[in-house]
């Protein structure tokens, strides 16, 4: 039984007089522990999707099973407690809180807890030692380097012992090296039974799950294991090549092409994420000190996609 | 799961919440020293206003109380008055008390147990060549040892004989003996007053003046029969005074005077009295009134500054809620439900409002224990812990009032857009 069922999700936003179409029936399964990878360009329904997969947000249509749970039937209370035991977030500028210790970073969504009342402290011990912090538990996030902040933001949202762990751009304020050191984390909670959901714009990030899944204009456009994804694959040849970015050796594809034949498709996809992240070759938002030959990737830009996205 | 515990476990979940919250609060306003001070000035101030105004006037009633308890709870004076509507057409020396009413008076007031007259004049006392100008002297019935409670130390008291052979025979205070250079058993000695020579029978004790009677230091006093002052200055000004039977026969007292000296006045029924009645009761009820309305006007003052300090506190946590906006975004991400994140905001604004009215309530305080330590009548100073546990519940409320309006826009903020704010 899979832990997450889709079925024709739908989602339309209102802004202002028009209605913004998000997503136009989206259709997932992920089963457990599986490592899924959502890639998509800004605009194309993947932070509407990770809303509503974290139950932060409720679809206009569709069906959304979380767990058997039929989140999109609740209310806002219900998914409250919803995300508080099925769903640990991960966020990419960490969100924790400065004035508190990592232990009470980590103690944070026990404190909404009815249920977890005498063990939030032991619990969040037990977090903390997962993903190695067990040295840094009275340190307070500025006391911490990215990698450590980060290993706390993942340890709160293990503490629960949640369904899914939804991750959105969690290497996006780090650079290489820490990326490397987070990515490995989430390899090693996967191992241990982890259901991982990442929402990511690095090629080389979703190279480490087990399936990406691809979207655009609020569809899935393609839903492969990483090692067939054929974008993922033009990818590490282009790599493997040696060349400074794969945007030069990408196909060409004719927009006015139906998103129905996967090399066009994709090509498609690479444009978009060309011409929405404009600071592509990574040097401008200094992030990519550490980086080799493996400057390929279309950074995210900072700021946050928008509410349509 | 118990029962119990289904009860139990919502309530604890609550009390913690709270409780943390109240934590993460004081931690917040430590590490804002300066802006929870100016937000919760108002609070203080209104706080510090009501505890010193109370205090203050509790002090002042332990005082006034104290001196009223030293003047006796059961006495009762009246003098002759001439009221404002009848001062073109009636004179003074008319509306004096009369020696008929002096004598009589006691015989239709059975609520009244004793009665002295008083009339006190300023002469010249001579002694062994020796002059004290201005002294003080008083005549009295022998009654009047037992309502003003004054002893001797030598010598006898005053006896209805010398009230009525009108004898030349009068009653030294200390002050009188150390000014005029008299021995310290007096008795047997003669002054001269008024030219006539007095006996000095006793030394009597003299008592803490009350500031009412116009304190301060002891001075000399002469003490001669009342008729012999009368003898002396027939023109003299006589004040009734009297002891009530008990303390609660005040009202009774009154009505029974105020009888017979409107009977005997021939005083028509809508004419307002030529005499005046004064009570202790009546006077501490007077002050009372006093002191109900500074209270009122203490509490006003509060209730004005608490209600700007109420606003201070819901801009400021107006500026928290926004400055805290993904902060809240998330608590709500990771499960806070729009109760709880309301609960917490409340929370704060109450921590913040209730440590005001601390910080007002030790403002408050200490200037009592100042004012207590400078001024020594303001000894009974205090605050009743009534008021102070009142003080900190409205300052709580005004928390709640105040806070509420942040908190529920806290509580209603979409998480997705808290997560986004920048």
């Amino acid at each position: 039984m899979p832990v997450i069922e889709i079925t024709d999700l739908h989602k339309v936003y209102k802004v202002g007089e028009e209605r913004v179409h998000a997503l136009r029936g989206v259709d997932l399964a992920i089963e457990r522990n599986e490592f899924v990878a959502i890639m998509g360009a800004s605009g194309s329904g993947k932070s509407t999707l990770m809303n509503i997969l974290g139950c932060l947000d409720k679809p206009t249509k569709g069906v959304y099973l979380l767990n058997d749970t039929p989140t999109h039937k609740i209310g806002m209370s219900a998914l409250a407690q919803v995300r508080n035991e099925e769903i640990g977030f991960i966020f990419q500028s960490f969100e924790l809180l400065n004035r508190a210790s990592a232990l009470k970073n980590v103690m944070l969504p026990m404190l909404y807890s009815a249920s977890r009342l005498f063990t939030a402290r032991k619990r969040a011990r037990r977090a903390l030692e997962r993903v190695g912090l067990a040295d840094r538990m009275g340190h307070r996030p500025n006391q911490l380097s990215g990698g450590q902040r980060q290993r706390v933001a993942v340890a709160r949202a293990l503490v629960n012992d949640p369904a899914i762990l939804l991750a959105d751009e969690p290497t996006g304020n780090l650079d290489s090296t820490t990326t490397t050191e987070i990515i490995q984390l989430f390899k090693e909670l996967h191992d241990t039974g982890q259901t991982i959901i990442i929402v990511t714009h690095e090629e080389d990030v979703a190279g480490h799950a087990q399936r990406i899944v691809r979207l655009m204009d609020g569809k899935v456009i393609s839903d492969h294991p990483t090692d067939e994804d054929p974008v993922h694959r033009d990818w590490l040849r282009t790599m493997a090549e040696g060349h400074t970015t794969h945007f030069d050796t990408a196909p060409s594809g004719d927009p006015g092409e139906q998103p129905g034949e996967p090399v066009n498709v994709i090509s498609k996809t690479l444009e978009n994420q060309a011409s929405t992240a404009p600071a592509a070759n990574g040097h401008a938002n200094g992030h990519a000190n550490g980086h080799a030959a493996g400057e390929v990737t279309p950074k995210p830009s900072p700021e946050q996609e928008g509410a349509t996205s | 799961m118990n029962p119990v515990a289904i009860i139990l476990k919502p309530l604890l979940f609550v009390v913690r919440v709270a409780v943390q919250t109240v934590f993460l609060a004081l931690g917040q306003i430590w590490a804002n020293k300066t802006r929870s001070v100016l937000t919760c000035l108002g609070i203080i101030f209104g706080v510090g206003a009501v505890i010193a105004t109370v205090g203050l006037l509790g002090g002042m009633k332990g005082f006034v109380l104290k001196e009223f308890e030293n003047l006796g709870a059961r006495k009762m004076w009246v003098w002759g008055y001439v009221p404002e509507e009848l001062r073109s057409t009636m004179s003074w020396s008319e509306a004096r008390i009369s020696s008929y009413e002096t004598a009589t008076i006691l015989d239709y007031a059975p609520a009244v147990s004793s009665l002295t007259p008083m009339s006190d004049r300023s002469w010249d006392v001579y002694y062994d060549g020796k002059t004290i100008r201005g002294v003080e002297v008083t005549g009295i019935w022998p009654e009047w040892h037992e309502i003003e409670d004054r002893t001797m130390i030598y010598g006898r008291p005053f006896s209805q004989i010398d009230i009525d052979e009108r004898r030349q025979v009068c009653l030294v205070n200390e002050a009188a003996v150390e000014e005029l250079g008299l021995d310290t058993d007096p008795s047997g000695d003669f002054v001269i007053v008024r030219g006539r020579r007095f006996l000095i029978v006793g030394l009597v004790e003299t008592k803490a003046v009350s500031v009412f009677q116009g304190g301060g230091d002891s001075q000399a006093e002469i003490f001669i029969p009342f008729e012999t002052h009368k003898m002396l200055d027939p023109y003299s000004w006589t004040v009734l005074v009297m002891q009530l039977s008990t303390p609660d026969k005040a009202a009774d007292a009154e009505a029974e005077v105020r009888a017979f000296l409107r009977r005997h006045r021939e005083i028509d029924p809508g004419d307002p009295d030529t005499f005046r009645i004064e009570i202790l009761q009546n006077a501490i009820e007077d002050f009372n009134n006093i002191a109900r309305v500074a209270t009122l006007g203490g509490g006003f003052v509060a209730a004005i500054s608490l209600f700007v300090g109420g606003i201070g506190i819901m801009n400021i946590m107006l500026v928290s809620v926004s400055e805290r906006t993904r902060e809240i975004g998330l608590r709500k991400a990771v499960g806070a439900k729009p109760p709880v994140v309301l609960l917490q905001f409340l929370v704060e604004a109450v921590t913040l409002c209730v440590v005001g009215g601390l910080i007002g309530l030790a403002i408050g305080q200490g200037g009592i224990l100042a004012l207590r330590a400078a001024v020594d009548w303001m000894s009974e100073a205090s605050v009743p812990p009534s008021v102070i546990a009142g003080a900190i519940a409205v300052t709580g409320a005004t928390g709640v009032i105040f806070g509420m309006f942040p908190a529920i826009k806290a509580a209603r903020l979409n998480p997705i857009d808290a997560l986004r704010h920048e």
